[in-house]
C-alpha cells in the first residue's frame, strides 16, 4: 500500500521550494486560479476513495487526521486492513453509521496551479436534488463509471444532469481499471458506449481518462500501468480546462444591485458582482427595468477606484447621473440590455418534500430580486433514469419538468444557457420559507411582450361611485359546515335591504359551472381559489361588494387574492367553528363520508385547513346565531372599514 | 483577464456579507480576534467601503482569552468604526466556571450558552461566523446560511439547498441564521490573504519566548497568574506560537522560530498536524463538533 501512496509526479505545492524560497512560493500561489468540480457517482464507482486520494495526494490530509482516518478504516472500512479514503470525505455522524453521505459536502485542495473546491454528492433517492445543487456552481462535472459495469443507467443520470445544468467541461472518468487488469479493449468499448449517449443528449465534447482512484493511476501523472493512453492524467486536465467566469467576461455586461451603498449624501454608489462583461469608468449604462440610463462615473473599492472590472468580481459603481435605482435591479451596458418580461419557459427541479402545486404563489428570487410566480402544470416532466418526456400534472421531489412561470412583476432577465446569473432562480415556499425548486429560465413567452394592458375611461373608481359605495370583498373562509354560505346569505340580504350593489361567490354554484373541471386535491383547490380571486377582482373592478363563501383551506391562496385587491379592500372573515361542532352538524353528511374513507382530501379530516393568523373579522359560531354573525359583520364593517354601508 | 482564486473567494465573501445585510434585520459579526476573523472584519471593510460596515462586532468572551487577544480586540473594532458588544454569560461570571475545574463546561457555560444569550439579548437575527468548510468534516456540509431554531438548534437533515449565488435568508419569527462568509476559504489562503492584504493579527502567531509548560500533550501558555501549576510544574521559556487561538489554558502551542509571516506560512505547508490538534475541544468524543453544533456551538 505504501509505495501507492506517493505522488507519482511533483506537481503539488513542492517543499523544497517552500524550504528554500517561502517568498517565490508565495508569489506562484498568489496567482493560482480556481476551479470549481463535482465527481458524480454512486458509492460503488470509488467516488468518496478518488475524492479521498485527491486530497491526500495534495497533502490536504495531516497526521493526527491520518491516524484517525487509520483508526476509523480498521473499525468501519471497507478495505480491510488498508487505509480507506472513502472514510476521509464522509462527514456527519449520522451518515457514516449508515455507510452512505446524504447531503452536498465541499471539499479543498490545490496543485501548483491551481486551487480546487469539489463538491461531492452522494447517489442515493435524494440525488438529483443534491447533484443539481452542487453541479450549480460546478465548472466541470467528473462522471465516474466502474470499469467492471460500463455505462450504467446512473451514468446516464449523472450527464444528463449536468447537461441540464450547463456544465460544458465533462470528463469521463473509467475507474478501477486495475479490477480489469488495465485492459484497453475494456476502456475502449465503455468510452464508445458514452459518445453515443453522450451525442444523443447533446453532449458534444467529453474528456475521457483510465484511472484508478485506488491505486493512483492516471491521477496526478500518467501511469505505466496504462501505456495505450496518450491523454493528460486527472489533475493536469483539471489544472487546464477554462473555467466560467472567463466566457461570462466576454458577454456584455450585467451586474445585479445588491445594496445601495449610501454613508453621506454626496456618496450614492451601487453595490453587486459582476455577472457577465467588463467595465469601465465612462460606459453608458441602462438600469432595468425602468431603462433609465446614465455613465459610470467610478468604478469604487477598498483599494482606490479600478480601471475596469470584470465578471466575479464584487464592486461598488457610482453614476455620473442622480439615478432611480435599488436592489433587485439590473445594471447593464446601455447598448445591449438585457430583455425584461414577465411570464417565462423554464426547467424546474422540484427539491421538496411537498409536491409543486400549480398556480400557487411562491417567492421567486432570480439574481438579486425577489419576485411572486406562480407555475403551470408541467408541459411535461422528464423521467431522470430513462430521459422519456412523460405528461404530468405536478412535480413531486426530485421532479424535473418543463413549466411556464409567471411573475408578478417583469423582471430583467437573460436565457440561463447564455448567463446563469441572470437565468437561474430558485422557488420559496411562502409559508414554510424552504427552498422548494430551482429553475433555469428558457426564453420569455411571446405573449409576456405581446399582450398589454388597454386602459379604460371608465375606472373602477366611476363604477363604485355611479353605485354610491366603495367595492371591497368580504372572503369568508372556514371548515365545511362552519355556516359560511348561510351567514353569506343573510349578509348579502341585509346589505341588498340598504340598497347596496352585491354579488354572493358560492363555494358549491362555482363548481357547478366556471369550476366543474376541477376535483379536490391541492393543486385543484389552489386553482379553485385563484380563478375565484380573479373573478371577484372583476366585480371590485365593477364597484360591487361581493361576498365568497369558500372554505379556501390555504393561507397561501388567500394571501395570493388580498394581493389582488387594492390596500383595504380584501376583508377576510374567519367563521370559527371547531373541527368536532362542524362534524357534529354534518349539514351535507360530508363529514360522515369522509370518515368512512367514501371522500378523499376532506378539508379536516385528511387535508389541512390553515386558519387565518390575523382576519379582519372573526366570527365565533358557538357563541352566536347566523343571524347575529352577519350583523357582526356588517357592525364591524360600518364600524370599521372607512365607509358607513 | 483570470480572476486569482483569492480574488475569487474575496469577491465570493463580499457578496454574501451584502446579502445579508440587505435581506436581514440586525445583523452582527462574531468577532473572536483570531486570524478567520480577522480576515472576516477585513471582507467586511471591503463589502461596504466607505462606509462603515452596517453591524456592530460581537464578542462572545470567556474572560480566558489571552491578554494580547483583548488588546488588539478594541484596537480592531476602533480601526473599523465599528461598535464592539462584548457578553459575558453572567452565569458563568457568578459560579466562576473556568477551564482548570470544569472541563467541557466551561466551553458549555461561556461560549454556547453566552452565544445564545448576546443574540437573544441583542435580538440578532443574522450572525457572521468565520468558520471554514476545510477545518472539520462535518462543517464540509454545513451551508453558507445555516439555520438555527428559536432555540438555537441546528438541524444537519433540514439544510435548504444553495444554488448559484442564490442564498434564501428568509426565515421564520424567532428563527435565527448562522452565516459564514468564509466557508470556502483554506488555512493556507486565510494565511496568504492575510500575507497579500497587510492585515494586523495577534502577535501570538508568531514566535517569540513566553512562558510555558507541558501538560496533557499539550504545550500551554502561562499568560496570566491565574494559571494554576501543579505540585513540581514549573514555567519554562521556551519559543513557541500558536496556529488557533482560544482560552489560553486550553490552546496548545507549537514550539517555532517563525517570526515573521512568510516564516508561519513555510511552517504551515510543512507541518505534518492539522491545525485543530491544538485545540482540547475537538478530542473530546468522535463527531463532537457536530453535536457540539447542534446544541448551539458555534
Amino acid at each position: 500500500m505504501a509505495d501507492t501512496l506517493t505522488p507519482e509526479a511533483p506537481i503539488y505545492q513542492t517543499d523544497a521550494l517552500i524550504a528554500s524560497d517561502i517568498d517565490a512560493y508565495l508569489d506562484t500561489h498568489q496567482h493560482k486560479t480556481m476551479l470549481r468540480f463535482i465527481t458524480c457517482g454512486s458509492v460503488d464507482d470509488g467516488k468518496s476513495t478518488l475524492i479521498g486520494r485527491l486530497l491526500y495526494d495534495s497533502k490536504m490530509i495531516f497526521e493526527d487526521q491520518l491516524a484517525a482516518l487509520e483508526a476509523d478504516s480498521k473499525r468501519v472500512g471497507t478495505q480491510g486492513q488498508e487505509i480507506d479514503f472513502a472514510l476521509l470525505v464522509d462527514g456527519l455522524a449520522a451518515e457514516r453509521e449508515q455507510g452512505i453521505t446524504i447531503d452536498v459536502a465541499y471539499r479543498f485542495f490545490a496543485t501548483e496551479k491551481r486551487k480546487f473546491i469539489v463538491a461531492d454528492t452522494p447517489g442515493h433517492e435524494q440525488y438529483t436534488r443534491n447533484m443539481v445543487t452542487g453541479a450549480s456552481t460546478a465548472d466541470l462535472a467528473v462522471i465516474l463509471i466502474d470499469a467492471r459495469k460500463g455505462v450504467l443507467v446512473q451514468t446516464r443520470r449523472h450527464s444528463y444532469l449536468a447537461h441540464l445544468i450547463g456544465i460544458r467541461n465533462i470528463v469521463l472518468a473509467v475507474n478501477k481499471m486495475d479490477l480489469v487488469d488495465y485492459d484497453q479493449a475494456v476502456y475502449d468499448g465503455i468510452v464508445k458506449d458514452y459518445a453515443e449517449f453522450a451525442r444523443s443528449i447533446g453532449i458534444t465534447d467529453f474528456t475521457a481518462m483510465p484511472i484508478s482512484g485506488f491505486k493512483g493511476d492516471n491521477i496526478t501523472g500518467s501511469s505505466a500501468n496504462t501505456p495505450w493512453y496518450k491523454g493528460p492524467s486527472l489533475i493536469e486536465h483539471l489544472e487546464t480546462v477554462e473555467v466560467d467566469t472567463e466566457r461570462l467576461s466576454a458577454r456584455p455586461f450585467r451586474m445585479g444591485v445588491q445594496w445601495v451603498n449610501r454613508p453621506n449624501l454626496d456618496f450614492r454608489g451601487f453595490s453587486g458582482l459582476i455577472g457577465s462583461g467588463v467595465i469601465r469608468p465612462g460606459d453608458a449604462v441602462r438600469v432595468l427595468p425602468s431603462g433609465k440610463t446614465s455613465t459610470v462615473k467610478s468604478i469604487v473599492t477598498y483599494d482606490g477606484d479600478l480601471e475596469q472590472a470584470v465578471a466575479g468580481q464584487s464592486v461598488t459603481l457610482t453614476m455620473a447621473d442622480e439615478i432611480d435605482c435599488s436592489r433587485g435591479d439590473v445594471i447593464t451596458i446601455a447598448d445591449a440590455p438585457t430583455e425584461v418580461a414577465d411570464q417565462f419557459e423554464s426547467t424546474i427541479v422540484w427539491m421538496d418534500e411537498a409536491e409543486m402545486l400549480p398556480g400557487r404563489p411562491y417567492l421567486m428570487k432570480i439574481g438579486t430580486s425577489t419576485v411572486t410566480a406562480t407555475i403551470t402544470e408541467p408541459k411535461y416532466e422528464v423521467c431522470v433514469n430513462t430521459l422519456v418526456h412523460q405528461a404530468a400534472k405536478t412535480l413531486a421531489l426530485n421532479g424535473i419538468g418543463v413549466c411556464n412561470i409567471s411573475t408578478d412583476r417583469a423582471i430583467p432577465f437573460e436565457a440561463y444557457a447564455d448567463n446563469p446569473d441572470l437565468g437561474g432562480f430558485i422557488l420559496i415556499d411562502r409559508m414554510t420559507n424552504r427552498t422548494v425548486a430551482a429553475g433555469m429560465i428558457h426564453f420569455a413567452l411571446r405573449r409576456s411582450q405581446n399582450i398589454h394592458w388597454q386602459a379604460t375611461d371608465i375606472t373602477r373608481e366611476h363604477h363604485a361611485a355611479m353605485k354610491n359605495q366603495t367595492a371591497c370583498v368580504l372572503w369568508l373562509t372556514g371548515l365545511s359546515g362552519a355556516g359560511k354560505s348561510t351567514i353569506a346569505n343573510i349578509v348579502e340580504k341585509k346589505l341588498a335591504a340598504s340598497g347596496r350593489h352585491t354579488f354572493l361567490l358560492d363555494g358549491d354554484n362555482v363548481r357547478h359551472g366556471l369550476n366543474k373541471d376541477l376535483g379536490f386535491t391541492d393543486a385543484d383547490r389552489v386553482e379553485n381559489i385563484r380563478r375565484v380571486g380573479e373573478v371577484a377582482k372583476l366585480m371590485t373592478d365593477a364597484g360591487l361588494i361581493v361576498i365568497t363563501a369558500f372554505i379556501s383551506p390555504f393561507r397561501a391562496e388567500r394571501e395570493m387574492v388580498r394581493s389582488m385587491m387594492q390596500p383595504g379592500e380584501f376583508i377576510e372573515v374567519h367563521i370559527d367553528t371547531p373541527l368536532a361542532e362542524a362534524e357534529k352538524r354534518d349539514v351535507k353528511g360530508l363529514y360522515k363520508k369522509a370518515r368512512s374513507g367514501q371522500l378523499k382530501n376532506f378539508t379536516g379530516i385528511d387535508s389541512p385547513y390553515e386558519a387565518p393568523e390575523n382576519p379582519e373579522i372573526r366570527i365565533d359560531t358557538a357563541a352566536m346565531s347566523a343571524e347575529d354573525a352577519a350583523d357582526a359583520i356588517i357592525a364591524q364593517l360600518n364600524a370599521g372599514w372607512a365607509y358607513t354601508i | 483577464m483570470s480572476l486569482t482564486h483569492l480574488q475569487r473567494l474575496e469577491a465570493e465573501s463580499i457578496h454574501i456579507m451584502r446579502e445579508v445585510v440587505a435581506e436581514a434585520e440586525r445583523p452582527v459579526m462574531l468577532y473572536s480576534v483570531g486570524k478567520d476573523s480577522a480576515v472576516m472584519l477585513h471582507l467586511a471593510k471591503k463589502a461596504f467601503y466607505p462606509s462603515p460596515p452596517p453591524f456592530p462586532l460581537l464578542h462572545v468572551d470567556t474572560t480566558w482569552k489571552f491578554r494580547a487577544m483583548y488588546d488588539l480586540r478594541d484596537k480592531a473594532a476602533a480601526d473599523a468604526g465599528m461598535e464592539l458588544l462584548v457578553y459575558q454569560n453572567p452565569e458563568a461570571k457568578e459560579k466562576g466556571i473556568n477551564p482548570f475545574d470544569h472541563g467541557s463546561l466551561h466551553t458549555d457555560m461561556w461560549k454556547t450558552e453566552g452565544l445564545k444569550q448576546a443574540l437573544d439579548l441583542h435580538g440578532f437575527d443574522a450572525a457572521f461566523g468565520g468558520a471554514r468548510r476545510d477545518e472539520e468534516k462535518s462543517r464540509a456540509k454545513e451551508r453558507v446560511f445555516s439555520f438555527r431554531s428559536a432555540n438555537h438548534r441546528w438541524d444537519p437533515k433540514n439544510q435548504r439547498p444553495e444554488l448559484w449565488r442564490l442564498y434564501n435568508a428568509r426565515k421564520a419569527k424567532g428563527e435565527s441564521m448562522r452565516v459564514f462568509p468564509i466557508s470556502n476559504w483554506t488555512e493556507l489562503d486565510i494565511w496568504q490573504y492575510i500575507h497579500l492584504e497587510n492585515i494586523e493579527i495577534v502577535p501570538l502567531y508568531f514566535s517569540a519566548p513566553r512562558p510555558t509548560v507541558e501538560r496533557d500533550g499539550l504545550l500551554l501558555m502561562v499568560d496570566d497568574d491565574r494559571f494554576r501549576l501543579k505540585d513540581g510544574e514549573v514555567p519554562v521559556e521556551r519559543s513557541i506560537r500558536f496556529r488557533t487561538l482560544g482560552c489560553y489554558p486550553l490552546t496548545g502551542a507549537v514550539e517555532s522560530e517563525a517570526t515573521t509571516l512568510p516564516q508561519v506560512i513555510q511552517e504551515m505547508l510543512l507541518t505534518t498536524t492539522s491545525e485543530r490538534q491544538g485545540r482540547a475541544i475537538d478530542h473530546d468524543q468522535a463527531a463532537s463538533m457536530e453535536k457540539k453544533k447542534q446544541e448551539g456551538y458555534f
